[in-house]
């Protein structure tokens, strides 16, 4: 019988689709578009049960050059589009591609709800700090007085924290990556396997408009100083020695040490994915004060609002039973209508005497 | 034993009552209870709520004025009534905002005790606390009755267990009592049901047996008072047998959609955003999880609309309810279904407009917005209920039509039918066809943007092996679906778009003409103005007047014969809650110098508002007018003008 038959399995090639992939050469979607084929492939995905959703802009694109399921939607709204899409048919793989511009500026409410909804799905921001598609105006990440097309004389806009917003927002993974480094790959296999909204920044070049914005984040020389590799119950060890280390200061902050001279690993923060409060702290470190994390900052076991809706329909037909229409039409005061036209007048108040 | 009141006791065809007080004294209640009443006894009925915009305006004052209008009827009725025939005022601030409503020699009954000086100036009855009661000129006009219910209600509930303000809730029932014996209607319906929602459903037994007592009292006060020389009564309406209820616009909307669901095997999912005069129908919808309806609250209009599609996406049945200012933000996301060409239904429960508007009095000034209200050539069908109950029939049609069509629908109900009542005789379930759905699954033959007879895409859902395929935004490649920016394939898939939903004309009922097929005026309506148009249609032909009435529930497209109804008549007539929509629709798709009868004061039309419409046009009297608008109830030629408001 065909459903036997074990199932195909699917190397990374085939996740591609018969599309031309249309980046700007050099661009670094081109890298996360091969993490992710490898990780579908690794976790052995089936093609027709995955669905990838995006908005606009250069990363959105991304739908079109997975053989799966995909819908390119509009600016921003991807994260409605899951939504409906995971409550109709909770059983669906789901990725949902985004920018910094198309998620966190015109889309960013609808971010904020898939998060705190923890609706089952594994978003991907791709964060150039640029507008790529709209040719190079700065956009939510863009740090304060960067000069673009639309801001000659520098932003003014204060930039947010991609990582700090999906805390805040109530999300249950929460993680970063470079779209260049080995560990993308690692970390969207725990995003996809992730049970919950697991969201993923992804550090991306923009080539043409935004070349080297994360330079200190993949350049060999300096990345091992800019950065800081998170790992679950060790030590925060960073520098291109293993030199370096963060603590924590009496009044709650971090600071950077030096190993060695009375400090040992022991006096160091050790990561916990668990703790809310060291990930937001965490997610406020920024280059080139501090090394910039890397990896899950966060991350927690919670119920899915797709599950609980699916329960809520479940426990109301064990109780009530299964809706059937006579019952719903007959419901509230009914009357009966016997000899049309009659004319005769109902009695008015009875009187007991 | 019945009781034999000394009364006199006289015969009506029909009568309107009005139950008008502070939003917090219970009148929708009041009249709610008065309907079910009266059409269990055999009444026609039909209702209209009043309530004001904000949730408590300041008590007494007349923005807080909620008020609730039933006409009850021995003949079939299609409208609340024009003029009302019993008022009950419960405060000053009802009386001011409802009195010029009462017909000439109608009944008005006030609460007495609430015409305090405090009261007086709250409802802005000047300085020098004139009481409209001590006015000679309203005595004169009306039949005034000053009755002191609050203190009364006071009095009946001496005895009661329950807390002062408890009791002064009870005054609306001691009002309605008193009504149930002018129009000599049973008391037990109301009984029952005060027992059932106080008493059972809300645990509050005290509150139950306090409000039956009050009801009574209400009644005996009439019976014993000898305050009322005049009781009257209203036969039972030549109704077709069958089993009946009261329903809403909202209620029928919401039981359609379960039905149509179940008829087309899909789940409902109801993905909205709250807002008045939609919000109902979420409420009906969440409180039916174990039809096995999911609703989905989403943060704003637009996430609500995308969610939708989402589920129509996944292959269930997605459908979004707002109001216009909703549909203004759903705007570009419903031309993302067009071009995706998946099935999804928009409710617009219009109100007035524009912005914010009047949100909670009816208007039907949407009709462009759904026509044309998106960017793009971005055709969509278009569908308006013209009753409540037709909320049930029309709605189940939409989603058919989305289905089968594979494209987003608009069904355009109002505030007045959503929030409107009316006897719906409770249909058989197993009656309504089923149109269930078949999806793709064939891989060696799907193309995406293939077409079948109706020009519909075939429906593959996530899950189906083989037939990956990607959706979006970008113009599509005729049948492979693959993103194309061909100048040839860009018009052929635009008039593919345009074709698939002219289509429709095709399985849809012809425009039905009530009265002859040729005359002298055709009154050509659609959406909520049903029941007054019909209503001043039968009046006219009762008088001899060769006038017929049409209305249209298929607005995009239209029925394929109204090019051929229009041509029958020397004049065309449109009736529209708008500035003339319709009207213009129908100047610029059939040439016809149709002329517009338009109204905008957050009212639906009077009957007689109509009839003296058509009455002038009759008379020549219109002259170019392109349209006519009534103003304080009057249809009138000299008070067209702008001017001498400026
Ligand atoms: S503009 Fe930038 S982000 Fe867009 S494809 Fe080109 S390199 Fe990539």
């Amino acid at each position: 019988m065909a459903d036997n038959l074990p199932l195909e399995v699917l190397k990374p090639k085939d996740f591609a689709s018969d599309q031309d992939v249309r980046w700007c050469p050099g661009c670094g979607d081109y890298a996360i578009l091969n993490q992710v084929k490898k990780v579908l492939a690794k976790m052995g995905a089936r093609k027709e049960h995955t669905v990838f959703v995006a908005g606009i802009g250069c990363s959105s694109r991304f739908p079109y050059y997975v053989d799966t399921y995909g819908m390119h939607s509009i600016h921003g709204r991807a994260p409605a589009f899951v939504s409906g899409i995971k409550i109709a048919n909770p059983d669906l793989d789901v990725w949902m591609v985004t920018g910094d511009g198309d998620g966190l500026s015109i889309g960013g409410n609808h971010l904020l709800h898939i998060l705190r909804r923890n609706i089952n799905v594994n978003i991907m921001l791709f964060n150039n700090e640029i507008y790529g598609l709209t040719k190079g105006q700065y956009s939510p990440t863009s740090p304060e007085g960067k000069k673009t097309k639309s801001s000659p004389m520098g932003s003014i806009d204060m930039p947010l924290s991609p990582i700090s917003v999906a805390i805040a927002a109530e999300a249950s993974f929460v993680a970063r990556a470079v779209d260049v480094d080995k560990d993308l790959g690692d970390i969207l296999e725990r995003a996809a396997n992730h049970r919950g909204a697991s969201f993923v920044e992804i550090f991306q070049d923009c080539n043409i408009f935004n070349h080297f914005a994360f330079k200190y984040a993949t350049d060999k020389d300096e990345k091992e100083d800019a950065t800081i590799k998170l790992e679950h119950g060790k030590p925060m060890v960073f520098g291109k020695n293993r030199d370096k280390g963060l603590r924590l200061t009496g009044d709650h902050k971090i600071e950077i040490v030096e190993l060695g001279k009375g400090i040992s690993e022991d006096d160091l923060l050790f990561h916990d994915e668990h703790d809310e409060s060291l990930a937001f702290l965490l997610s406020r470190l920024k280059h080139p004060e501090f090394p910039e994390p890397l990896g899950v900052f966060y991350s927690v076991k919670d119920d899915c609002y797709e599950d609980l809706l699916t329960k809520q329909v479940t426990v109301a037909q064990e109780s009530r039973g299964v809706g059937n229409l006579y019952d719903l039409y007959n419901s509230g005061d009914t009357w009966e209508v016997k000899n049309p036209g009659e004319g005769v007048q109902a009695p008015g108040l009875q009187l007991e005497d | 034993m019945t009781v034999k009141s000394k009364q006199e006791v006289v015969n009506v065809d029909k009568a309107t009552v009005r139950f008008a007080g502070d939003s917090g004294d219970g009148m929708q209640l009041a009249g709610m209870r008065f309907t079910d009443t009266s059409a269990m006894i055999g009444n026609d009925i039909a209702t209209l709520p009043d309530f004001p915009a904000e949730i408590r305006a300041p008590a007494g004052t007349v923005a807080g004025v909620s008020g609730f209008q039933v006409n009850f009827a021995s003949t079939e009725i299609y409208t609340p009534g024009d003029e009302v025939d019993a008022l009950i005022a419960m405060n000053p601030a009802a009386f001011k905002a409802n009195i010029r409503d009462v017909r000439a020699g109608g009944i008005v009954i006030v609460n007495e005790s609430e015409f305090t000086k405090v009261n007086l100036r709250k409802a802005g009855y000047g300085e020098n606390d004139a009481n409209p009661l001590d006015d000679e000129a309203v005595a004169q006009k009306y039949k005034l009755y000053k009755v002191p219910i609050t203190r009364l209600t006071e009095e009946s509930l001496a005895d009661s267990s329950l807390g002062a303000k408890d009791v002064g809730r009870c005054k609306n029932m001691y009002a309605l009592g008193l009504i149930y014996f002018l129009y000599d209607r049973p008391l037990d319906v109301t009984v029952r049901y005060l027992e059932d929602y106080f008493g059972k459903k809300k645990k509050m037994p005290e509150v139950a047996t306090a409000n039956v007592q009050a009801l009574k009292a209400g009644f005996h006060f009439g019976e014993t008072a000898e305050m009322f020389p005049v009781r009257y009564q209203v036969a039972k309406a030549p109704i077709e047998a069958g089993t009946y209820r009261r329903i809403t616009g909202n209620e029928a909307a919401a039981m359609g959609l379960v039905t149509a669901s179940k008829k087309a095997g899909k789940d409902l999912i109801y993905c909205t955003y709250p807002i008045t005069p939609a919000s109902d129908i979420l409420h009906y919808l969440a409180a039916m999880r174990n039809f096995g309806v999911k609703t989905f609250q989403a943060e704003d209009e637009i996430a609500a609309v995308c969610a939708a599609i989402g589920v129509a996406f996944a292959g269930q049945l997605g459908v979004t309810g707002t109001s216009g200012p909703g549909v203004a933000l759903k705007g570009e996301a419903i031309g993302l279904a067009v071009m995706l060409e998946l099935p999804l239904l928009v409710i617009n429960v219009q109100r007035g407009g524009p912005s914010t508007g009047l949100p909670t009095k009816a208007e039907q000034s949407d009709l462009f917005q759904a026509m044309y209200g998106r960017n793009g050539d971005c055709p969509m069908p278009v569908l308006a209920p013209q009753s409540p109950a037709d909320c049930f029939d029309l709605i189940i049609e939409a989603v058919k039509i989305a289905l089968e069509s594979m494209c987003p629908v608009m069904f355009l109900s109002d505030g007045y039918i959503a929030n409107g009542a009316e006897p719906w005789r409770i249909p058989n379930p197993d009656d309504i066809a089923e149109f269930k759905v078949t999806h793709a699954s064939d891989p060696e033959t799907f193309q995406g943007y293939a077409r079948n007879d109706k020009l519909a895409r075939p429906w593959a859902i996530p899950g189906t092996p083989g037939l990956q395929h990607r959706v979006g935004g970008l113009e599509k490649q005729h049948k492979t679906g693959n993103v194309n920016y061909d100048p040839e394939n860009h018009q052929l898939m635009t008039n593919l778009r345009r074709e698939k939903v002219a289509k429709i004309a095709e399985r849809i009922p012809d425009l039905e003409i009530e009265g002859d097929a040729t005359g002298d005026v055709l009154l050509l309506g659609w959406g909520g103005t049903y029941g007054a148009i019909t209503s001043a249609k039968n009046a006219l032909r009762a008088q001899g007047k060769k006038v017929s009435s049409a209305h249209l529930r298929y607005l995009n497209p239209m029925p394929r014969n109204v090019g051929d109804v229009l041509k029958g008549f020397k004049h065309v007539i449109v009736p529209e809650l708008n500035t003339g929509q319709l009207r213009t629709i129908i100047r610029g798709k059939y040439l016809v110098d149709a002329r517009g009868l338009n109204k905008v004061q957050g009212k639906p039309f009077l009957i007689e508002e109509i009839e003296q419409a058509v009455n002038l046009m009759l008379d020549g009297k219109w002259g170019d007018r392109l349209y006519l608008e009534p103003h304080n109830h009057q249809v009138r030629i000299e008070d067209q003008d702008l001017s001498k408001y400026l």
